[in-house]
């Protein structure tokens, strides 16, 4: 099983996005560097849910906001490694719904469960595979560095 | 021009993030792309040669789209296109009883930067 590297402040931080945002899902985007031996994240990007028509089960990124969040992460040095949602009074595990619309082959999916106002199990799902066709979710560890962020690419 | 490859489609591309290309016309920057990298063709289009419906492609910040040349949209050296696949999804949990309606306004100032 593979192991999603993830600094203590963004972990906590996206943990907290769920809460604040609770009944409704949270999302953001997660932004690291590959070390060769899979993502380090080394920060987050909060987005906005465009769901407001059924934020409570559903999320979903603008385009547009994921353009900037994507410039913004190469100009400090990092890529978009993956993303993380909040699933409010629902279990950390991967939806049908996750899966039909995940699309970041090779990145990694976090999830916090969030249980009346509170965050409870994050679990982390790498979306393997090389194709649409033979995509998979495939469960995957945390570990939470308690290290400070490593300073940006110059 | 530069195009931005996310990061699921680098390893298609060489392992590149940045892709320069000579171009007069979105469409013609996609053609040399996949000219270039023809591994990527079959991630960005469908066997009729439509993009996909999950992958955006902004011409700076515009969605191509929905520009009204859309893919024949002229573009100069100093553009920037970027290809980036959708991102949604959800619990598609049915709601409990008791619980406050979502409403239809009140998330992006809260939770945008």
């Amino acid at each position: 099983m593979s192991t999603l590297r993830i600094a203590r402040t963004v972990y906590d931080a996206l943990r907290a996005h769920g809460e604040e945002t609770y009944p409704h899902e949270c999302c953001g985007a997660l932004l690291g560097r590959n070390t060769g031996d899979g993502w380090r994240i080394e920060a987050s990007a909060r987005a906005g849910n465009t769901r407001t028509d059924s934020a409570h089960n559903r999320y979903q990124i603008a385009p547009a906001e994921l353009v900037k969040i994507e410039r913004e992460a190469r100009n400090r040095g990092l890529s978009i490694a993956g993303f993380y949602h909040s699933h409010p009074d629902h279990p950390a595990q991967w939806s049908p719904t996750d899966f039909a619309e995940a699309h970041w082959l090779g990145c990694s999916y976090v999830i916090t469960a969030v249980e009346r106002g509170r965050a409870a199990a994050t679990n982390s799902f790498l979306l393997a595979g090389t194709t649409e066709e033979d995509k998979r979710f495939e469960p995957q560890g945390i570990e939470v560095s308690e290290r400070a962020e490593s300073p940006a690419a110059p | 021009m530069n195009i931005f490859i996310p990061t699921p489609l680098r390893a298609y591309a060489e392992g590149r993030d940045i892709v320069q290309v000579s171009a007069t016309t979105v469409s013609g920057a996609l053609d040399e792309l996949t000219r270039s990298f023809p591994d990527l063709r079959k991630h960005l289009f469908t066997g009729e040669g439509k993009l996909r419906a999950f992958v955006n492609v902004y011409l700076n910040d515009e969605d191509v789209r929905y520009l009204p040349e859309k893919e024949s949209t002229a573009v100069a050296a100093s553009d920037t296109l970027s290809i980036i696949p959708s991102i949604a999804g959800g619990s598609a949990a049915p709601r409990k009883r008791g619980k406050a309606s979502p409403g239809k306004s009140g998330l992006s100032t809260k939770e945008r930067h």
